[in-house]
């Protein structure tokens, strides 16, 4: 699956029918999450994905893996961006048990809109709504663990702002989300539980230093909600480092703390992703 | 507990942002310091990189229709002396205001970006710090609103 998406990326990327007008500024349209929507690695932004500005499209395609000790994601993910006002996207979740053996598998369909402002001009930040439908086609083992149902709908609000001229002269990027959800561990344990079958509302973070228009280095949080007994959910964390070399490509390179993952302790390893833009 | 007191440190970093940008918009206000002038390279340094910038703008199919009936030689001029006048230089520039230049033009967001990575690459061409380029692009992007869609 890994080469049919990179060959593809490829192939679209030097398409001249696939060419986009590129309207916004470099970065403007981040990294790809592990949940398919723009933003960073693990928390989606209000920046819409791609360079579309008005009246453009723009879309991308990207490939995130995390290792960590006991499980490995990955995670294959497109996106499409009309007028940079709503971001559709659709990804494709594979968690690996390596010590348990099995896998966990999601489907994940996105939309995002653009309610106001811009993330780099106007002192107000750019704020947009989102929604994630995740849909778990591998429930027997959540189903057996106490989860509620094999598919739910996070909803997002997100705020970003970007400081041209930041501390030490360096721009500056900050991101919080506020989401209601379901999900155990994402969805890939399922949607609502024994302990709790309602929604949740977390709170996510990021924040980020353009060390110069092509690098980022930042770090995120992101709040997690508790509705199975079996096991307590914990928080994440990653530290990061972003790569813009072009418009076309970004890579982001992380450092993930996922704690505890379904009573496995000590769940913190690396995370990479690679995206083209089109 | 602890995952509280890490949100808790990012609302942190983020409060600091904000007293930094308000600290930041009242020195403008206060002092007008020649250093962002002096960092350009004067005079001659900013006339140098304004020249690049006009290069880089002909060579650009995205907006080189915006200048075709444009005088380039008052323009580099102009643009010159209004770089000079912004970044705390001894300049005055006498010419029309952003609304009243833009008038007509009707520049698109994408056009706007598309000047701005111009005159990032003029920049980086005469080996303006990023430091430097920061400065002089928070000070232009506030004029977005000023020049896009007139």
């Amino acid at each position: 699956m890994k080469i049919r998406i990179l060959i593809g990326a490829v192939c679209l990327s030097m398409s001249p029918i696939a060419a986009a007008d590129f309207g916004r500024l470099l970065a403007t349209g981040g990294l790809t999450t592990i949940e398919g929507a723009g933003g960073g690695g693990i928390v989606p932004w209000a920046t819409l994905s791609s360079y579309a500005e008005q009246g453009q499209w723009g879309g991308t395609l990207a490939y995130n893996h995390a290792n960590v000790r006991d499980y490995q994601l990955d995670v294959a993910a497109a996106t499409l961006n009309y007028d940079n006002r709503v971001e559709f996207s659709y990804a494709r979740q594979r968690f690996t048990l390596e010590s348990l053996g099995g896998e966990l598998e999601q489907a994940i369909y996105g939309v995002k809109y653009r309610l106001y402002g811009d993330v780099v001009y106007g002192k107000a930040p750019q704020i947009s709504m989102g929604a994630l439908h995740k849909k778990n086609t591998t429930f027997a083992l959540p189903n057996a663990v106490g989860a509620a149902d094999d598919s739910g709908t996070d909803f997002y609000l997100a705020a970003t702002k970007a400081w041209l001229d930041g501390p030490w002269h360096r721009t500056w990027l900050a991101n919080l989300t506020v989401r209601a959800t379901k999900a155990n561990e994402m969805g890939l344990l399922g949607f609502g539980g024994d302990k709790k079958d309602d929604y949740s509302l977390v709170a996510e973070a990021s924040v980020g230093m353009f060390i110069n228009r092509h690098w980022i280095v930042g770090v995120e949080y992101r709040q997690k909600p508790n509705h199975l007994n079996f096991a307590d959910e914990q928080d994440w964390h990653d530290v990061f480092v972003g790569w813009f070399p072009t418009k076309r490509i970004a890579v982001a390179l992380a450092y993930t703390n996922l704690k505890t993952i379904a009573g496995a302790p000590e769940q913190s390893g690396v995370y990479g992703s690679v995206q083209v833009t089109f | 507990m602890r995952d509280l007191s890490v949100f808790r440190a990012l609302l942190l970093i983020l409060t600091v942002f904000m007293s930094h940008q308000v600290a930041a918009s009242s020195d403008t206000t206060a002092t007008r310091s020649t250093a962002l002038y002096d960092d350009l390279g004067g005079h001659d340094g900013i006339r140098q990189m304004m020249e690049t910038f006009v290069l880089n703008i002909a060579e650009d199919e995205r907006v080189v229709h915006h200048f075709v009936n444009a005088d380039i030689e008052r323009f580099h001029t102009q643009i010159s002396e209004h770089i000079c006048e912004l970044s705390g230089g001894p300049c005055i520039y006498k010419g029309a205001s952003m609304p009243e230049v833009h008038k007509g033009m009707n520049i698109s967001r994408a056009e706007f970006n598309a000047i701005v990575e111009n005159l990032i690459t003029a920049m980086e061409t005469h080996d303006v710090a990023v430091s430097t380029q920061n400065r002089l692009l928070a000070i232009l992007a506030a004029m977005h609103n000023d020049v896009i869609q007139r």
